[in-house]
């Protein structure tokens, strides 16, 4: 943790002073500079971040996309501290929160951060909730490893909660089972935000749920932002749910990050071909297409990872260069970055088809 | 108007339970025509997956017909079952469940064929290699366990698998779900392929809508085990009728930074199929519902041709 001062600033009782000093934290809430994390086990490493960086505003909301084993949800449990080691280790970079690196922080401190300034929202409500616990206690249970509170304001607390997220707080006594997935969801995004976090990480928030029921989840998780000013991370493979939710994007692929800035940069100015790629795999919903293009290929095996760039095995773009020189990130506007060395090639393809 | 491959009418299949009797699939009529491709959508519990197994003939259906190139497929003997079995196959979603696991990808595409006791080790051997081909898998991976194979080749083997016996018609129940976008498109492209190839019939159950306009001619919204809108493709994304249906897309996400306005949120959740009441199964979660939406029973009437819609105020909401 960094000096005394900062750690001040990070206990629950200064915190509304902290939320009213957004000034200087304005820039940099959570700085992530340089992570790398690898799974090492006998037989294998695996390679799942290499390299990440990016900065998140506060109130603001930074859409991570990418694919099955991009690293999306890796780079999410270190935030939260809560990867599993072993096997993980962390290979190298900081983690800034409010200025402190949390990255080396004790389990003790982290203790104190998760649940509290940092939360997360898992993919699967169904095993995130405890089977044999009500869901008015599990909500409870989060209010008071936090907060000096007496049982009835604690209880208070949570009922409260419950009816934020519509639940009727009458169904304060029930178990998950009672509930349908939906509102098992709510009960997860309840507990996540009954400390007022100011970062929350929401993993595939809505993928096991219907399309009626994601927009009912979607539009809570609207209207929560806007009233608590959460800083939010969604964690998603979805583009759509992605321009609904997101302000800035960041597209993850084998560990790296290879495109990001705003969610207008990246829809309608796409640079990455990997990106461009995932945009031509999609039946539109108001599009004619005859043929999808898929990309061709599969990520690769993050045990052995390709050298120069990542993505050259299945780039149609793919230049010499590109099998054996590493690939920086660079800025091509304001805010908006990508990790390719062959940018002019993308474009002039598309200029063509125009 | 070209006939049926695949003809339903009035399909029902119901499960006793404790809590009473679950109405899966209640009275379903639609019919396939040759060559193309019906895309059936709805959410979790509407009684889709048990509509595409009732077709072919894993469940036997309650009630109601089902036909198969004009015969009654209820009313088949034995043997005439196993040809139609070999006809009408199906995909499964989860690649990851539904291959054996102790079995190599050979051993998975070519038992089928084993089990007819028909063909010999050589010719085994040679129509595996040909099926092999036809979904784009190297020959290499022939003695690969499904642990060994990502998602998107896992589905190609339960593709191969299917394709065993040149079927005419194939159930396809969410068969990209579990996959990655850019692995979707090649399995999409690949079922697009072989249908042109082979000339076959497919029902395509998904709660993707995109996807489902995509591969579709023809779409059923299914709700609660019951049809309440088929329309060709095109014509159902640009004048939806039922209210679930517009719910239904007004409800997705869309891509890119074009973003929608108010969009309907539909209140509440799908209800139970046990023991339904009469009347409109959606009257109690549809913003436009009377007071007779409750006690008249329906069923698809046509609002434009080829454009069927269960809706008693389908006419007057929609200025038809």
């Amino acid at each position: 943790m960094g000096n005394g001062a900062s750690n001040d600033a990070g206990n629950g009782a200064s915190k509304t002073m902290r939320g009213a000093d957004v000034g200087e934290e304005k820039q940099k809430f959570l700085e992530v500079r340089d992570l790398s994390v690898r799974y090492e086990t006998k037989e294998e490493t695996v390679y799942a971040v290499n390299g990440v960086s990016f900065s998140l505003e506060k109130g603001r909301t930074l859409g991570l996309v990418g694919e099955t084993g991009a690293g999306k949800t890796t780079i999410a449990r270190a935030i939260l501290g809560i990867l599993p080691s072993p096997p993980a280790v962390v290979g190298g970079g900081e983690i800034l929160l409010g200025g402190d690196d949390i990255l080396g922080a004790s389990e003790r401190e982290m203790h104190d951060i998760r649940g509290n300034r940092v939360t997360m929202i898992f993919q699967d409500p169904m095993t995130a909730l405890n089977p044999v616990m009500t869901i008015g206690r599990q909500i409870e249970e989060v209010i008071e490893s936090h907060e000096r509170v007496s049982k009835d304001e604690a209880r208070k607390r949570a009922e409260e909660m419950l009816e934020m997220v519509g639940i009727l707080a009458e169904r304060y006594s029930e178990y998950p089972h009672q509930f349908s997935g939906g509102m098992k969801q709510r009960v997860v995004i309840a507990i996540a935000l009954a400390c007022n976090p100011d970062l929350l990480l929401a993993d595939e928030p809505t993928t096991a749920l219907d399309v009626t029921i994601q927009a009912q989840v979607l539009d809570l998780m609207k209207t929560l932002h806007k009233k608590q000013n959460t800083s939010t991370i969604l964690i998603t493979h979805d583009l759509g749910v992605v321009s609904e939710m997101c302000d800035e994007v960041a597209i993850v692929y084998a560990g790296e990050i290879v495109e990001m800035g705003s969610l207008e940069d990246i829809f309608e100015r796409p640079a990455h071909p990997y990106m461009l790629g995932l945009l031509g795999a999609i039946p539109a919903i108001d599009g004619d297409e005859e043929k999808l293009s898929p990309i061709p290929g599969m990520t690769p095996d993050p045990t052995s990872l390709p050298p120069g760039c990542k993505f050259h095995p299945r780039c149609k773009y793919a230049a010499e260069a590109c099998k054996s020189e590493p690939v920086g990130m660079k800025e091509i506007a304001p805010g908006h970055f990508c990790r390719c060395l062959n940018l002019a090639a993308p474009n002039l393809a598309a200029r063509e088809a125009e | 108007m070209e006939s049926s491959l695949v003809e339903a009418s009035g399909l029902k299949k119901h499960f006793r339970t404790k809590k009473g009797i679950v109405h899966a699939v209640d009275g379903v009529s639609f019919g396939i025509r040759p060559g193309k491709t019906m895309g059936i959508v709805g959410e979790s519990g509407c009684g889709k997956s048990t509509l595409g197994r009732v077709l072919v003939h894993l469940e036997s259906n309650t009630d109601g017909a089902m036909r198969f190139g004009g015969r009654d497929v209820t009313a088949l003997g034995k043997r005439q079952l196993r040809e139609f079995r070999q006809n009408a196959q199906m995909i499964f979603q989860d690649p990851y469940s539904s291959l054996n696991p102790r079995y190599t990808v050979e051993e998975t595409i070519a038992e089928p064929l084993f089990l007819s006791r028909r063909y010999s080790r050589a010719e085994l051997r040679q129509r595996t290699t040909e099926l092999m081909g036809c979904v784009g898998m190297a020959q290499r991976l022939r003695a690969s366990y499904p642990h060994e194979l990502d998602g998107g080749r896992r589905q190609r083997v339960g593709i191969a698998r299917a394709l065993a016996y040149d079927p005419k018609f194939i159930v396809c129940d969410e068969p990209v779900s579990a996959l990655d976008v850019s692995i979707q498109a090649q399995i999409l492209n690949l079922l697009q392929d072989l249908k042109k190839e082979k000339n076959l019939t497919y029902m395509f159950i998904t709660h993707d809508l995109s996807v489902v306009r995509y591969i579709s001619d023809d779409i059923g919204v299914m709700y609660l085990g019951q049809l309440v809108e088929t329309s060709p493709s095109k014509e159902l994304f640009k004048a939806p009728c039922h209210p679930y249906t517009k719910a239904l897309l007004s409800a997705i996400p869309h891509i890119g930074v074009r973003r929608r306005a108010e969009r309907a949120v539909l209140k509440g959740e799908i209800t139970s199929p046990i023991d339904p009441k009469p009347g409109c199964r959606f009257a109690s979660r549809c913003p436009h519902a009377l007071g007779e939406c409750q006690r008249r029973s329906l069923a698809l009437e046509e609002a434009a041709p080829g454009h069927f819609v269960s809706c008693i105020r389908a006419k007057e909401l929609n200025g038809l």
